[in-house]
């Protein structure tokens, strides 16, 4: 098997005193979905916080290609190419749907692939387009959430990170997401899909890990890891 | 008689204008009330009295050598006194303190330095004499400060509406996090923003020593109220509010020294405060804290 694009050690996290994140190895193979699922407080946004460089790892390595990530700042790692649709959607609220998605492409100084990425952003996504100077603010959760994806995808990332992008969601706008996500798969974007719904996160991706209070509990792919009877009781209601 | 007093108010309003501008910038965007800005204002009058004194700088040149000085400044008293709170993200009391504790210091240099003697432009400055536009007497350097202050706020507001480092300004302003998610770096548009602050202080403070030709350390600290009565008025971090308010604080306390008394005039400001405060505490511009999750 080739070397995975991103490649974590390792990697321990934490914030003042509180060890959130305690020693976990994990794998993301270019092309592929994988995701990391677990009950709320196990670590699951902590990671991405550490893994965009929003947050400074404790301990441990996180290649990407083939660049340690673990110590940069978080502009340099977006730079290469690893983009986040953070937790919370976190859009730019008194910003336009435009700007917002101007913002995505911050890094992209050639506006002939700018408007590329716009065109494709906004044929994924239809309803940003119909509203594209209305302030992100004033759109519904579920909107925002696309909004939050597209911002992204202006990037044109070499890894996705999305984190909880069900989250909070009504059940039409998270089997709409979740349908994109398939989409962006099939597509060949490699996505690291950080989910509660463990459900519709195991539907889709190739490979899965269990974050249990920091430690990864269990790892394989993801049709085995759904059919795993203890990961069906504590994650997936049955 | 109106007409002269409406002048008047224009020009120390411009000169408030500008001067709020740069405060409330810094607040809107580094989310810190820095205190030690009004000592900004004193540092660009004083740096441009020495470059025309000494370097003999007319006062067109003199203006932006002040104001891009006094911008360097501010990025390293920044990076010194809330470099390491941001880094430790520390509350923002934390700031209002370190910042006071700066600002009476750096005035005690300043003091011991300079001492408090008011001090003059070169008469040379004030060359070039005046016009007669429809019976009123404007001077050169009145001229300079409507039109300083007019292109400064026309190209900060291209800069922030317009360009892409302004949509990373008011990105990183909105969500620090998520800027930094898209490739901003933050260090650098916080030097940006306290480079632009420190020169906006700085030029105010070089038309402000201008306009009354008065130039002592302590300068900084009378403009500071009123920026802050101008900023809350207009609503924190608010650019278009600061420009505002501050004009119509010039002119209300100019009116008000006409007509009233000029013993009343500085307490005009502190009366708007009061008002705005207790009628709409978010300040003219200011927007209701309403963020949704």
């Amino acid at each position: 098997m080739s070397e995975p694009l991103l490649k974590v050690r390792g990697l321990a996290l934490g914030y003042d005193r509180t060890d959130a994140v305690k020693g976990i190895d994990f794998d993301v193979h270019a092309g592929g979905v994988v995701t990391l699922i677990g009950a709320n407080g196990a670590g699951k946004t902590t990671t991405m916080r550490g893994l965009s460089g929003l947050l400074k790892p404790r301990a441990g390595s996180i290649r990407f290609g083939d660049r340690e990530i673990a110590r940069m700042p978080a502009h340099q790692i977006a730079r290469l190419g690893v983009v986040q649709a953070p937790e919370g959607r976190q859009v730019f609220a008194e910003m336009s749907i435009a700007e917002n998605l101007a913002m995505g492409a911050y890094l992209e100084k050639d506006p002939a692939a700018v408007a590329r990425r716009r065109e494709n952003v906004l044929s994924r996504f239809p309803r940003l387009g119909e509203r594209l100077s209305q302030s992100a603010g004033l759109l519904s959760g579920g909107e925002q959430q696309m909004l939050a994806m597209g911002r992204a995808l202006m990037a044109d990332p070499k890894l996705l990170l999305l984190d909880e992008p069900s989250m909070g969601l009504a059940p039409l706008f998270v089997e709409e997401i979740f349908s994109i996500v398939a989409d962006l798969k099939r597509e060949g974007r490699t996505i690291l899909l950080v989910e509660q719904n463990a459900q519709a996160a195991l539907e889709i991706a190739d490979y899965a890990y269990v974050l249990e209070s920091g430690r990864i509990k269990l790892h394989g792919p993801a049709q085995e890891i759904a059919d795993n009877p203890e990961v069906a009781s504590a994650y997936l209601g049955m | 008689m109106l007409a002269q007093q409406l002048l008047n108010g224009i020009l120390s309003g411009a000169v408030y204008a500008l001067f709020a501008l740069g405060f409330t910038l810094m607040f809107g965007v580094l989310g810190v009330i820095n205190l030690t800005y009004g000592f900004y204002f004193s540092t660009g009058a004083f740096i441009a009295l020495y470059a025309t004194h000494y370097l003999h700088m007319p006062i067109w040149a003199a203006l932006p050598f002040a104001a891009a000085v006094t911008g360097l400044i501010a990025i390293v008293i920044d990076e010194l006194l809330l470099g390491p709170l941001r880094r430790a993200k520390a509350p923002e009391l934390s700031s209002l303190m370190v910042t006071l504790g700066a600002t009476l210091l750096l005035y005690s240099l300043m003091t011991a330095w300079f001492t408090t003697d008011i001090r003059r432009f070169p008469p040379a400055v004030f060359d070039g004499g005046a016009f007669e536009i429809a019976g009123l007497r404007i001077t050169l350097s009145q001229i300079l400060i409507v039109a300083t202050t007019a292109l400064i706020v026309g190209a900060l507001a291209l800069l922030l509406q317009k360009t892409r480092l302004g949509l990373a300004v008011r990105a990183l302003a909105e969500n620090p996090d998520a800027a930094q998610l898209m490739g901003v770096n933050a260090g650098g548009i916080v030097r940006l923003v306290s480079f632009i602050s420190g020169a906006l202080g700085g030029a105010a403070g070089v038309l402000i020593g201008l306009n009354y030709n008065a130039i002592q350390p302590y300068m900084g600290e009378a403009m500071m109220l009123k920026g802050f009565a101008v900023i809350i008025v207009g609503g924190l971090g608010d650019i278009r509010g600061a420009v505002i308010a501050g004009l119509v604080l010039g002119l209300l306390e100019s009116v008000t020294a006409g007509y009233i008394a000029s013993s009343m005039k500085d307490a005009v400001g502190f009366l708007l405060l009061v008002l705005t405060l207790w009628f709409r505490p978010v300040g003219l511009f200011g927007r209701v804290a309403a963020k949704r999750a």
